[in-house]
């Protein structure tokens, strides 16, 4: 196929792309954009299988099989509280592809230095370097997730110079390469090093962080895209990989927004560090009143008279599984003619979204999921709000503590209703250690267990009034 | 078409694309972040036309015929599992089959 074809057809998988993000605008069209995105795809796919480069099939036929069989039955199998590891999961295996294209690309391109034109061993660096971190980072991620390395922060002494001088050390060989050292195993060096500061970076990020960082390693994926179509002197990839960039960048700084909290310090500051002394900071500044708990009945009747009760899900639903029992229990009051809605806060969870995927797996229409800030015009008209699972996102202290560390960070104001009902495992402090004067407030009444069986127990108890 | 000309031509695509990506996703509400996220997961699956060229490149050495295989495991299990799960999301998201509460 002659070259100009093969772009024309290209700029059709980039049109069908721009396609399903427009369609991602409206939940009704969103479904059919990303099967136009995948047909796009298939177009690309097809049009490089006829390129006059590729001239040796079994390869791809080969890698295309099992890749695909691997990607097909863990997108099938993996359950709906388990999507934010698969999201860091495929994100990583993007990133590692670009960086091994890279890497094979240097390999054949430059036998000897000084063979190559800057800017392509530029692009070739970038693409090596943002891709390896983005692999590294997103499969650090992934265990975090998937819990099989702890999910606090991992910190030890002179952490951030040790990542800076790594940092710098990569960048340093990068440039190296590009102006013209071309040899073979400085890249390979580049790449250890960037895979090992992709680990080192993300390691010390908590849990309640991951949206933040999940968006970035997204952004960082796309450019890394970016920076191969410009190895490969190819638009398809260089205009996706941008598209993708600028999502993830956009997520990346409507998250910090979320939390009030710059992107730096979301990286850097290891949020559990300051978790100790800002407890204690906040535990003497704060009122000595008393958390009462209630019990599931008293908590049943209060809900099944209601005219107006607000679900703010966090992490512990998902934790807990609940999504289900919590829609069972929203049927239930709906039933009598209560009318119900779920606040969903920007950051609960770990990843952008996070509530919205778990309650709309359960069914709840997307109609009643109500966004932070339509959400708090309507507290002060709703009888019961009950928290399930979530800390930080209804801490009153972020809007009036100013020594509490999420000072700032936009909250749900619950306390605004006139009844708030906590679901919480125990008085442990969230997260981030953080004492919350919610659970204090004389509206709160605390409802101690597992979500999932404090939700079915309530459910029984308002089929029961 | 002068390699020069060519960069030019590339940067001016890669700036364009960023102004156009900004406005696209602008538009695409809170509810479906997650949905936007793994849908663009999809979307730099593009790197699979990458893998395909390294790997089914003639005349190459071992090294290059197993990075450009791993690269296209990695691209398609990329492809594949980042279509399929946006897919999965996005099929949940539904209005309501609304029972009138008072009937």
């Amino acid at each position: 196929m002659s070259r100009e074809a093969t772009n024309l057809l290209y700029l059709v998988t980039i049109v069908t792309f721009v396609l399903a993000l427009r369609f991602l605008s409206n939940p009704a069209t969103a479904r059919r954009g990303n099967q136009i995105g995948a047909i796009g795809m298939l177009v690309a796919i097809v049009v490089t299988f006829a390129q006059n480069a590729v001239v040796s099939y079994w390869e791809i036929a080969v890698g295309m099989v099992i890749g695909g069989a691997f990607g097909a039955v863990a997108a099938r199998k993996v359950r709906m509280t388990a999507m934010p590891q698969m999201v860091a999961l495929f994100n990583g295996v993007g990133g590692g592809a670009a960086a091994l294209i890279s890497l094979a690309e240097f390999h054949n391109l430059a036998p000897d230095p000084g063979t190559l034109k800057t800017d392509i061993s530029t692009s070739i660096m970038l693409s090596a370097i943002i891709g390896s971190i983005s692999f590294a980072g997103s499969m650090i991620a992934f265990a975090k997730l998937q819990e099989l390395i702890g999910g606090r922060p991992i910190v030890y002494p002179l952490q951030q110079a040790t990542n800076a001088l790594l940092f710098a050390a990569v960048v340093a060989a990068g440039i190296a390469i590009a102006a013209g050292a071309e040899q073979q195993w400085l890249i390979w060096a580049l790449v250890l090093g960037s895979l090992l500061f992709g680990v080192l970076f993300v390691l010390p990020i908590g849990g309640a962080d991951m949206p933040v960082v999940i968006s970035l390693l997204n952004a960082f994926t796309g450019l890394a895209a970016a920076a191969t179509g410009f190895e490969l002197e190819n638009n398809v990839l260089i205009v996706s990989g941008m598209l993708v960039g600028a999502s993830g960048t956009m997520l990346t700084i409507l998250m910090g927004r979320a939390m009030n909290r710059s992107i730096a310090n979301v990286l850097f500051g290891a949020f559990g560090q300051v978790a100790p002394s800002a407890a204690a900071a906040a535990a003497a500044g704060s009122s000595d009143g008393q958390v009462r708990s209630a019990s599931a009945e008293d908590v049943a009747v209060m809900l099944a008279y209601a005219h107006k009760v607000v679900f703010v899900p966090g992490y512990g639903m998902a934790v807990a599984q609940a999504q289900h029992d919590v829609r069972a229990l929203a049927d239930l009051l709906e039933s009598r003619g209560v009318e119900v809605s779920y606040a969903i806060h920007p950051v609960a969870g770990r990843m952008p979204g996070h509530m919205n995927v778990l309650l709309a797996e359960a069914n709840v229409p997307y109609p009643q999921l109500k966004e932070m800030d339509d959400a708090n015009n309507e507290f002060s008209r709703t009888d019961v709000v009950l928290v399930i699972g979530a800390n930080d996102v209804v801490n009153p202290d972020a809007r009036s503590n100013q020594g509490s560390p999420i000072y700032g960070m936009p909250i749900l104001n619950v306390d605004q209703s006139q009844q708030v009902v906590v679901l919480k495992r125990s008085m442990n402090p969230g997260f981030a250690g953080i004492e919350n004067p919610l659970f204090l407030n004389p509206k709160t009444v605390m409802l101690f267990g597992d979500a999932k069986e404090s939700v079915e127990k309530l459910a029984s108890s308002v089929k029961a009034v | 078409m002068s390699h020069g000309l060519l960069l030019t031509f590339e940067i001016t695509i890669l700036v364009l694309a960023i102004f156009l990506g900004f406005e696209v996703i602008s538009k695409v509400p809170t509810l479906l972040h997650t949905p936007l996220m793994s849908g663009t997961n999809a979307i730099h699956g593009i790197v699979i036309v990458g893998a395909m060229l390294v790997a089914g490149a003639g005349h190459k050495d071992t090294l290059t015929t197993i990075i450009g295989l791993v690269a296209v495991v990695l691209a398609s299990a990329n492809v594949v599992g980042g279509f399929v799960v946006t897919d999965r999301m996005l099929e949940m998201f539904k209005k309501r089959e609304r029972r009138d509460p008072h009937s």
